[in-house]
């Protein structure tokens, strides 16, 4: 059976040709800070399950050090400038889009003959990863198909692979960080601490302001953790289950579903969110790091209204 | 109960308010978070380090980089801003809420790793956005072109966020089934499913108000 295990050996020998070629760049003053980073990236990937524990945590530590003190930077591996870029466009045309849709359309393919066909019952992928093995072939397929048709240097692929991870920098290693803070905070009891704090601020009798408590109690607690799926449970428990549910008789349905989507409301608007919010800001090179977040308040801010008056009205039908 | 641990999560306020390196932030944070909670050093690292590889999933989608940067090489978002330029009636809007629109119904139908900041945002969407506002309004300042891209980036978020939900076997609605399940209450995940629709309606709504708003608001730049 395909496992996740053969995809995180495909990244990390990624990451580890990535560590090779920082290290051989000379042009780059902080080579052997980008080589140590991506190199522990793909111990992570190639070894983690390996390394025990407290060498994964000594494996973090080595990343925050790198990252914290500025000792990566920003490299210029070989490409073309934007002038050939311009004449290659014209020369290709919208034939470049269809390598660039290989990855999309293979996922989507291939997750749904492998759910909807005999070919899943087979069994030869881990359950419920197959959109990433197949992410993964349709990496495979676009770059044999642009060897095969503009036949690039060998090294290519790797290279403005590199230019990409560089360009980005630890904003790579960070959701992964959050994530493990998220358990952290969790293992430490900060749910229980935040779930009591809101009941204690709850009026008696009062739907709709419980439903409001509810509401805000979901976006805070997503924004502290960066991510609704760590504040549901503990709203739920506190709030939404003994109060909304069980005192006020609303219906389950849409106090889950519309409670979780208040929660998305505050996983726009916050820095700890960070492969939605401060990637993208990275990934477009964007001058303000909070760029995306500051792009999306007004649009959360109103949809949260709405989430909460439709908790309040189809709830309480 | 002791209030301790919440200093974790001060920290981490503090720190991304004054824009100091957010791996130094989060590292410090959970350390001092971990201590807080009665755990010992060597926990605390283990706990860390264990949730980190658990969570190594998340690196799997860096493996597109090789591609884009590859197709990147062979102009693919100069053809991308070329593409837009060439159609009479497209502004950063009108692409955008195409863009959303696009994103939450292939989101609702459980394809939702298929478009994504990296694989779709910067290489297609980024570019065809700048080029609309370029050709419309001609060369843009820096802050402008910012916010474009901040734009593109917040259409692919609010298009993933709430057109996921509708899709019945996506981790959140699992998660509400079994949080729901186990205080009693045992729901249907298509009857969930249903109850996220209305929110993804009033998303595309309001992201779209604001992007004509948007439209309008470069026409009106000096």
């Amino acid at each position: 059976m395909i496992t996740m295990t053969w995809l995180y050996a495909f990244a990390g020998a990624m990451f580890a040709a990535f560590a090779l070629l920082s290290l051989t760049d000379r042009a780059n003053p902080k080579r052997f800070g980008n080589g140590a980073f991506w190199g522990l990236m793909a111990v992570s990937l190639l070894a983690g399950d390996w390394i025990g524990s407290f060498g994964n945590g000594l494996l973090v530590l080595g990343l925050a050090g790198i990252a914290g003190f500025k000792l990566i930077g920003r490299s210029h591996p070989p490409t073309t400038s934007d002038e050939e870029r311009v004449r290659w466009a014209q020369r290709l045309g919208n034939r470049l889009f269809l390598p660039a849709l290989i990855i999309p359309v293979t996922a989507l393919v291939g997750t749904l003959v492998y759910n909807y066909t005999p070919a899943g019952g087979l069994g030869w992928i881990e359950p419920k990863r197959e959109t990433y093995l197949f992410l993964a072939l349709g990496v495979i397929i676009a770059l044999a198909t642009l060897f095969v048709w503009l036949k690039p240097p060998a090294i290519a692929p790797l290279q403005e692979g590199r230019r990409l991870t560089d360009a980005i920098g630890w904003a790579i290693v960070l959701p992964q960080m959050l994530a493990a803070l998220g358990v952290l905070f969790a293992a430490a009891g900060v749910g229980d601490i935040i779930g009591t704090l809101t009941r204690s601020i709850i009026p008696e009798g009062n739907v709709f302001l419980t439903v409001v408590v509810f509401g805000v109690g979901m976006v805070a607690f997503t924004m502290i953790m960066g991510n609704a799926f760590a504040a549901f449970p503990v709203m739920a428990a506190a709030i939404g289950v003994p109060l909304l549910i069980q005192a006020y008789h609303g219906d389950p349905a849409v106090i889950g579903a519309v409670g979780m989507l208040a929660g998305f409301c505050g996983t726009l608007m916050t820095p700890m969110a960070a492969n939605f919010n401060l990637v993208p800001a990275a990934l477009l090179e964007l001058k303000d790091q909070y760029g995306v977040v500051k792009a999306q308040v007004a649009t959360a801010l109103p949809l949260f209204v709405l989430n909460l008056l439709i908790i309040y009205f189809a709830a309480f039908r | 109960m002791s209030y301790w641990p919440l200093l974790g999560i001060l920290l981490v306020v503090l720190g991304f308010a004054l824009r100091m390196n957010p791996m130094l932030v989060v590292t410090g944070s959970a350390i001092v978070t971990g201590l807080l909670g009665g755990m010992d050093f060597v926990k605390v690292i283990s706990t860390f380090g264990k949730a980190f590889n658990d969570n190594r999933i998340i690196a799997i989608v860096w493996i597109v980089l090789p591609v884009i940067g590859l197709l990147e090489r062979y102009g693919l978002q100069q053809q991308a801003a070329a593409v837009i330029r060439r159609m009479k009636n497209a502004t950063t809007g009108r692409l955008l809420i195409l863009y959303l629109l696009y994103r939450q119904a292939t989101a609702a139908i459980g394809l939702q790793s298929t478009a994504g900041q990296a694989q779709t945002v910067r290489p297609l969407v980024a570019p065809m956005a700048l080029a609309a506002a370029e050709k419309e309004h001609g060369e843009l300042d820096e802050a402008t072109s910012e916010r474009v891209k901040a734009m593109s980036a917040a259409t692919d978020n609010v298009g993933l966020f709430f057109g996921e939900d509708i899709f019945i076997a996506i981790g959140s609605i699992v998660l509400i089934q079994q949080i729901l399940a186990t205080h009693g209450y045992s729901l249907e995940p298509l009857h969930l499913a249903l109850w996220a629709i209305p929110s993804a309606i009033c998303a595309f709504f309001i992201h779209s108000a604001r992007l004509l708003w948007f439209d309008r608001k470069l026409r009106r730049r000096p």
